[in-house]
């Protein structure tokens, strides 16, 4: 019986079984559900299955990011039915605002994910936790409601893709290129269905801010999780939290569905353009595209060594005229940091605005919706039309040095270039 | 549950995401109106108003990509879409609309062959999709754990039903 991938180990333990091969249905047991202002859509659907107290809130993490702090009070009423409901329920890791953060990133930043276990998020980008070694999926409002019922959910067991990527990347490129280069080599449903395993010199050589981005954005991929094997460098991560570190590895003789053998050899900065996250370009093919707005925020790349990258090219810099740049860290903990590094300081000083940490802007919610017509260049993951605002808008993605470089110059620029 | 549908279509290609079939914009709002009023908003900004209860949507590869917002297939569901067929979805919507009970039907190569407004005729049962001129599309069947949850009428009904059974 040949071996079994990092996907079908990790769903054969939790489904409490020997062995997982693909296909398979499994009831999974889950390790950690974690959700946001969803769980405001699944409170209904949790009271009408008829069951009265969560199966674990021990096993729950709730924070609000999507609009933080509330900017109407529909969305003032949400909170309050989560705060109520977790309260109610004893969830006592639910991060309020002022302690909160964008949940994928509170969730690895706080050490609530470990190697190994099973985590469902009510949110797509749930895929983020996977750079941790752990199988994270994402669902959605009605099936967040049953987890909470039951602490089960039922999963087909994935097929693996194997990317493996190989060569040491020109300077100022990162892993936010590398991936928006794996999805265009994919396409935005290479992945469809599976779970994406990295490989490769490349991977073992990015830190752990770096990990994150390459599993976050497998989510553009279609991917159901997208897994980096645990090495050095993720206990270390995890031992800096007090968390533990208990891998699972996929075994030696592994199948995988297919090999994607990823060349970034001197490769240079990548942007996904107008309006597809596959539809990527070498900066240079884009350089010089107007902008109205540069946004470095979001999960995918907002983390410190994001800010810091972004503020290394914006110190002593103005933002260019007729340009807005919003700068929104991931988390309030990453807010707090980079105020007391300076780097606040240095994102005001050159003219960009520096808000609490929301989702905000990433999904058009609040706090930097685009108008009719305004092209921005963001470090978010996804610039399908209407994504950022206004359907009439575009979106061009890019890493946190490609987003400063833009906004210094009013242009698509490159970052080598500074 | 329904099993057989019949209704006129609506074409939709590739990568149709979640962004397009409901706005970010409209995601405070808990009422399922809103979302039905504008859903598809950001392809077609008439589409919510000339839908008829009954009517199908029929689309390439990858429909329902991007967000895991549930209020997409809410919001073709409530708008009176009787169903969704397409070569390819993407999981989190799949799953979402099984969910609420919104049957969502795998049916590679049907897209290559209706029109918009084509009349067809959906048979789960019998894995079949009937064309204007007579031609069949055949689809596999939906998995037996899936087509549970529909005839449950979705997840919660699903689970309560079977909550409400186990012995205590």
């Amino acid at each position: 019986m040949p071996g079994m991938t990092m996907a079908e180990r990790i769903l054969a333990g939790a489904s409490r079984k020997d062995f997982a091969r693909p296909g398979q249905i499994v009831d999974a047991y889950v390790d950690l559900l974690y959700m946001h202002e969803m769980l405001a859509m699944a409170i209904k659907p949790f009271e009408e299955i008829g069951v009265k107290k969560v199966w674990d809130p021990d096993r729950c993490v709730v924070t609000l990011d999507h609009w933080v702090p509330p900017p109407n009070e529909q969305i003032a009423k949400m909170h309050q039915a989560i705060r109520e409901f977790c309260w109610s329920q004893g969830i006592t890791r639910f991060h309020d605002i002022g302690d909160h953060g964008i949940i994928h990133q509170l969730v690895v930043e706080r050490g609530y994910v470990h190697p190994g276990e099973l985590v469902i998020g009510s949110d797509s980008h749930t895929n983020m936790a996977g750079a941790l070694g752990a199988f994270a999926a994402g669902i959605g409002a009605t099936e967040t409601a049953a987890v909470l019922a039951t602490g089960k959910l039922w999963l087909k067991v994935p097929e693996t893709l194997d990317v493996r990527i190989e060569g040491r990347l020109a300077s100022r490129t990162g892993a936010k290129d590398v991936i928006l280069k794996v999805i265009q080599t994919t396409g935005d449903d290479g992945a469809a269905y599976k779970a994406v395993e990295f490989h490769g010199s490349a991977v073992a050589a990015f830190p752990m801010n770096e990990r994150f981005v390459l599993s976050n954005m497998t989510t553009e991929m279609g991917a159901k999780a997208g897994m980096i094997p645990a090495d050095g460098t993720t206990r270390e991560y995890l031992e800096s939290l007090g968390a533990p570190y208990r891998p699972i590895d996929a075994d030696p003789d592994a199948v995988y569905a297919r090999t994607y053998e990823i060349d970034v050899d001197g490769m240079g900065p990548q942007v996904a353009c107008p309006s597809n996250p596959a539809n990527v370009k070498p900066v240079e093919e884009v350089a010089g595209t107007k902008i109205d707005v540069a946004f470095l925020g979001s999960c995918t790349n907002a983390r410190i060594e994001d800010l810091r990258a972004a503020a290394s090219l914006l110190r002593g810099g103005q933002v260019a005229r007729r340009v807005r740049m919003i700068v929104t860290p991931a988390s309030q903990a990453i807010y707090r940091l980079a105020v007391r590094e300076g780097l606040a300081q240095i994102f005001l000083e050159a003219g960009a605005t520096f808000t609490s940490s929301t989702c905000g802007p990433c999904f058009g919610g609040h706090m930097g919706v685009l108008g009719p017509k305004e092209v921005c260049i963001s470090s978010t993951n996804r610039n399908y039309p209407g994504r950022m605002g206004s359907p009439e808008a575009q979106v061009y993605l890019g890493s946190p040095l490609t987003v400063a470089a833009s906004a210094l110059h009013g242009e698509i620029a490159d970052p080598r270039e500074v | 549950m329904q099993t057989r549908f019949q209704g006129r279509v609506w074409l939709f290609g590739d990568d149709i995401s979640t962004d397009h079939i409901l706005s970010g914009r409209y995601l405070g709002s808990m009422d399922p109106k809103v979302y039905a009023e504008h859903a598809m908003e950001a392809v077609d900004p008439l589409f919510a108003k000339k839908v008829q209860p009954g009517d199908i949507l029929v689309a390439a590869n990858n429909f329902g990509c991007g967000s895991s917002r549930e209020q997409a297939p809410v919001a073709l569901k409530t708008l009176g879409v009787s169903c969704v067929l397409a070569n390819t979805f993407a999981r989190i919507f799949y799953r979402n609309a099984i969910n609420i009970g919104f049957p969502v039907i795998e049916c590679p190569g049907l897209h290559a062959k209706v029109r918009p407004g084509d009349t067809i005729h959906v048979d789960l049962e019998a894995g079949q999709v009937t064309l204007p001129n007579r031609d069949a599309v055949a689809f596999r069947p939906i998995p037996p754990n899936i087509l549970e949850i529909l005839r449950a009428g979705g997840l919660v009904p699903k689970l309560r039903a079977e909550l409400a059974s186990e012995p205590d």
